[in-house]
Parts: C-alpha cells; sequence; structure tokens
C-alpha cells in the first residue's frame, strides 16, 4: 500500500477516536457531522494545503474557511495534531472561559474566520480569493460547506460572483452526506440534482467518495479543474463514518456518547485501526 | 452658513483620492455606485471597484474575506438594506471575526421619503447599537463626512457611517478638529440643549438661531459618534443647561434618544428630556423635508419642542 495513503488512513482512524473523546469530554458537538468530514480535512491539512503554524502570519499561505461550523470538534483536532496547539487543550472544548468554543472562533490558533452561522463560509472565501487575484498572489481558498446549509441564498449569491469573477482559486468542498438534523436533505428541502446546479452556476465540479482517501488525494491534484471557474468537489460522505451504530442516523447529528457508547465505539475504531495496522504488515 | 454638496458626493470624492493614493483601497457595491456616487470612482479605478449585484449577505461576507487579506474596504449599501438583509453577516463575519470592514450607508433615514417604508432605514442604530465591536457615525455635514471617512481607512475595527442624499449645510470650519467618539460642540448656551446627530444637526442649529432671538440661548452638540457615546460632553450638558432634547433621524427607540437616556439615567442625572425622532409608526408620505415637518424635525418645530419643555421648567 501507498504509505501516504496508509498513514493518513491511520490518522483518520485517530482523529475520529480524539472527536468522540473530546466530544464525550464537553458533553456536547457535533458528532456525526465531525466524522463525516474528517477524511477530507485530514487530507487537505496534512497533504494538501500550504498552511501550518510556522507559515500562519505568511500573506502567501493556503486559506481554510469552514463554513460547516458546527462541526467544529473534526477542525480542532486536525489543527492540534497539525501544532497549532497542544493537543491537551483540546480537553478543555465548551468548558468554562475555554477558547474551545462549540463553533470556529479565531482565538483558537489556526483559525481564520469565526464561522457556526450557516450560509456565511463561502462568501468570505470569495472574498478571500478575490484579494488573492488582485494581490497576484497563488494561495488557494479552500472552504467546507454542509449540505443542509446549502438552503441558506448567501451560498448562491456567493456562487454567481465566484463565477462572474472566475475565480479559479476557489476550492469548494460539499460534505453531502445527506442528512441535517430534522432529516434526510431530500425531506427537508431537497437540494439533487446538485450538480448540475452547481454546474449551472459556473463551477467546474468533481463528485467523488469523501471517504477514499487515494481519490481525495488524486481529485485534490487535479485543481483547478478547468481554468477560469471555481472548483467544486461534491463529496458523497456518509454521517457518522466509522462508527457502525452512528452511520447515517439523524439522531446523532448532535448526539453526545455515553460511557455504554463511547466504549463500543472506541473498540470499533480500535479494530478499524488494528486491521489497518495488520494491512501494512 | 453656505449651502455645501450631498455628503454621498463628499463621500464619492474622498473615497477617489483616497483610492488613487492606496491600491489596497476596495469598494464593494450593490448595484449602488450611482447612489454611493461612486461612478467616478468606478471609472477611474475600475480595478478596485468590487461589483457584487443586489445580493447585500454577500457583499458583506466578501468584504470581511477582502478585508482579512489585507485590503482596506468600503461596503457600500443602500442604508435600508444594510442592516436589513445582512444584518447576520454584520455581527458574525465583519464584528465577531473583527475584520476592519468600513460599513458605508447610504441614502439613510428617510431620504428616499417618497419611496415608502420599505426603503427607510429608522432602526439602523437600534440594531448595531446592540452588536459588539462596531462604532457607528453619522456625519452632519460635508466636513464631518469626509474627516470621518478619512477616520475610517486606518480605523482597526469595523465602522458603520451614515449619510442621507440632500445637500447639506456647512456647520464647521474646514479646520474644526474632528475625532471618532468626540463630540463637537456647535453653539454653546444656558437654557436648552440640542444633541442631535446626522443631517438633523443643521435643523437643531437652526432652531437655536430662532430661539436666540427670543432670549433662549441653546447648546447644540453634533454627537456624530453614537457608539461609542461622548458620556462626558452629554454629561455636561445635561449638568449645565436647563432641558436636553435629543434630534435623530430614526425611531424614537434605540438610536440616540436612547442610549442618552440610558447614561443619563446610569449616571443619576435628571434633566427635562425629550426625544426627537420618528415615532413607532411607519411614515406619512411625502419627500424627507415633508416627512421632517410632519414629525417637527424642522427649525420651527425644534423651536417650539424647546419652548414647551421651558415651559415646563419655570420656576
Amino acid at each position: 500500500m501507498d504509505p501516504t495513503v496508509h498513514a493518513l488512513q491511520l490518522k483518520s482512524i485517530q482523529y475520529r477516536k480524539t472527536i468522540l473523546s473530546i466530544i464525550k469530554q464537553a458533553r456536547a458537538g457535533h458528532t456525526a457531522g465531525s466524522l463525516s468530514c474528517i477524511d477530507i480535512l485530514n487530507v487537505l491539512y496534512n497533504h494538501v494545503m500550504n498552511v501550518s503554524p510556522e507559515n500562519f502570519a505568511d500573506p502567501d499561505r493556503d486559506r481554510y474557511i469552514q463554513s460547516k461550523g458546527h462541526a467544529v470538534e473534526a477542525l480542532y483536532t486536525v489543527l492540534a495534531d497539525r501544532g497549532f496547539f497542544p493537543a491537551e487543550e483540546l480537553q478543555t472544548l465548551g468548558q468554562y472561559r475555554s477558547h474551545f468554543v462549540g463553533h470556529p472562533t479565531r482565538k483558537v490558533p489556526g483559525i481564520e474566520h469565526n464561522t457556526g452561522a450557516l450560509g456565511h463560509g463561502l462568501s468570505v472565501a470569495v472574498g478571500l480569493a478575490l484579494a488573492a487575484k488582485k494581490d497576484g498572489r497563488s494561495y488557494r481558498v479552500y472552504t467546507l460547506l454542509g449540505d443542509g446549509e446549502l438552503a441558506e441564498g448567501s451560498n448562491w449569491e456567493a456562487s454567481l460572483v465566484a463565477a462572474h469573477y472566475k475565480l479559479d482559486n476557489l476550492v469548494v468542498i460539499v460534505d453531502r452526506n445527506g442528512l441535517q438534523i430534522t432529516g434526510p436533505t431530500e425531506d427537508v428541502v431537497a437540494l439533487e440534482p446538485l450538480c448540475e446546479k452547481f454546474r449551472v452556476f459556473g463551477y467546474a465540479v468533481r463528485e467523488v467518495n469523501g471517504h477514499d482517501i487515494p481519490t481525495l488525494l488524486d481529485t485534490f491534484t487535479q485543481i483547478p479543474f478547468q481554468p477560469g471557474k471555481p472548483s467544486l468537489i461534491l463529496a458523497r460522505t456518509i454521517k457518522g463514518r466509522g462508527v457502525s451504530f452512528m452511520e447515517n442516523q439523524v439522531s446523532w447529528h448532535h448526539h453526545v456518547p455515553n460511557d455504554e457508547e463511547y466504549t463500543l465505539a472506541m473498540q470499533e475504531l480500535e479494530l478499524a485501526e488494528t486491521a489497518l495496522v495488520g494491512v501494512a504488515q | 452658513m453656505k449651502l455645501g454638496r450631498p455628503n454621498l458626493e463628499e463621500f464619492g470624492a474622498t473615497m477617489l483620492e483616497l483610492g488613487r493614493a492606496n491600491p489596497d483601497v476596495l469598494v464593494c457595491t450593490s448595484d449602488s455606485r450611482g447612489s454611493g456616487k461612486l461612478v467616478p470612482f468606478g471609472q477611474a479605478l475600475p480595478e478596485q471597484i468590487v461589483e457584487l449585484g443586489i445580493a447585500e449577505q454577500n457583499l458583506i461576507g466578501v468584504a470581511a474575506g477582502l478585508a482579512s487579506a489585507g485590503k482596506r474596504v468600503f461596503a457600500v449599501v443602500p442604508a435600508c438594506f444594510l442592516t436589513t438583509r445582512a444584518l447576520e453577516q454584520i455581527k458574525n463575519d465583519v464584528c465577531y471575526s473583527d475584520h476592519p470592514v468600513k460599513l458605508i450607508s447610504i441614502s439613510a433615514g428617510v431620504s428616499y421619503g417618497a419611496l415608502g417604508s420599505t426603503h427607510h432605514s429608522l432602526h439602523d442604530y437600534a440594531a448595531l447599537r446592540a452588536i459588539h465591536n462596531i462604532t457607528i457615525v453619522a456625519p452632519a455635514d460635508n466636513h464631518e463626512t469626509r474627516s470621518a471617512i478619512l477616520a475610517a481607512l486606518d480605523y482597526p475595527h469595523p465602522i458603520y457611517i451614515r449619510m442621507g442624499k440632500r445637500p447639506m449645510l456647512e456647520l464647521h470650519q474646514p479646520n474644526t478638529p474632528f475625532e471618532v467618539g468626540k463630540a463637537i460642540m456647535l453653539r454653546d448656551g444656558s437654557d436648552v440643549t440640542f444633541v442631535a446627530i446626522g443631517e438633523p444637526v443643521a435643523e437643531a442649529l437652526l432652531a437655536s438661531q430662532i430661539l436666540a432671538e427670543e432670549g433662549i440661548q441653546c447648546r447644540v452638540i453634533s454627537m456624530h459618534t453614537l457608539k461609542p457615546l461622548d458620556q462626558e460632553t452629554l454629561l455636561a450638558a445635561a449638568t449645565d443647561t436647563r432641558v436636553l432634547i435629543t434630534v435623530e433621524e430614526h425611531s424614537i427607540y434605540g438610536g440616540l434618544g436612547g442610549a442618552c437616556a440610558e447614561l443619563l439615567m446610569e449616571r443619576g442625572v435628571t434633566v427635562p428630556f425629550k426625544i426627537v425622532g420618528i415615532p413607532d409608526e411607519y411614515t406619512v408620505t411625502g419627500s424627507q423635508m415633508d416627512i421632517f415637518r410632519h414629525y417637527g424635525i424642522t427649525p420651527e418645530g425644534l423651536a417650539e419642542t424647546a419652548r414647551q419643555m421651558l415651559e415646563t421648567v419655570k420656576v
């Protein structure tokens, strides 16, 4: 197996364990949505984006805006692993006066923009990408959108502008897990055919399995998919991915595991880890 | 007093000067470059004007993104839409994230008089006062406008500047000091204080001239910065004069009058007090000046309000 892929796959399992542990400790968090996007964040921060604690003040660093702010536990986990702050600080999530709030805040090192109110991230990313074009800088702007938040009209306002200004330095990733707090997105307010919608709005679109690390790696190397167009990756994912009893269960949107559920989940993840280590051997 | 030009023309001219001097100055508009007197800016500096179309939420988000990359961003939007359509973006993307976007609200208050209540902005002070990390300014004449725009250029935090449409009387000397957060006393007196903001400052000053002919001495304060309020100037006026009248082109709820009342009560300063503004109703039809007349925001109306209040404090 490709050692890069293998290392990233192992990291994803470790990240899932961390996500569950900090949510358990905080007794709050968006469990299933963090598990659906963690493979994407893993690939972005460990292999795709030019951003690190050392270059965070560099105007040429790549930018990441997590529009899907609810899945902040995934973002905090990856930032801790990348050394933006000591990993033990994660354990303060949600505690009195902790900077680790339940949605991204710039008080946490590595976070570019406060998010949480849905449907805001794409506009900010468009502004950053436009600034890069104006300044002749080569950085890219990555933004992760949840599918439920696509009902917010500001996404479509921003999409018109992204195409109008030909922002091929903008990379929009949709975590298409198909569920929102009330139920399936297609029952709440239907989004499909989603790829076609983005195409007609002027994006170059790829649809991928958002948990398949080789595919994600390969897809990101092809950006921009088309010169002069913003790139959109529709990442098909599974909400709660990695823990069998959480997968595709709307109830796990922001449910916190109890002791028994936590133990079971960790056992599953450890089994997966052991199996993966075995593959390498 | 000489008649100057509309504050928006002063704004457009100042922006052109700033844009020429600094390529990081960007103007974001919502199909509003004509209303904002920014056509010359767009013609001279096409790379520095960002058209976002009629989409205020996205405009403010984009402005936040541009500002976070180091651009000096002036987001120019009709007042009636800026703080209604994009209030959440102002709160989260600009103020909470602390990006120094300059929010320029044009044709504010009842400037679009005859266009009706959809186009009136009588809530913006109230909405923004309750949001943390934003400075609120409304210039009263061309001098205050130019000074406020120059101050905004290097202002390190979000700032909101509100302007109307009509030509403004020149209230100040060109060298009158202007500082964000520090009110300007236009006239001193011991009977009545008018504390006004934005375009109605001129009405208050003219009212003071009518009253002076009757032997009534007025203090007139241009409280161009609503937040942070100049507490010292306000408390002194409430102590030194017999009645205090606030004047604004805004709902009587939550604006300048509300801000002054809060401060005076908290400090235990009592003074006969009146808030002149737009009452809690959708306004009558008419031009801006018709609407001002209807609600007594005129030199004659304010003078009469002052006389009536002085009657109540006669010993």
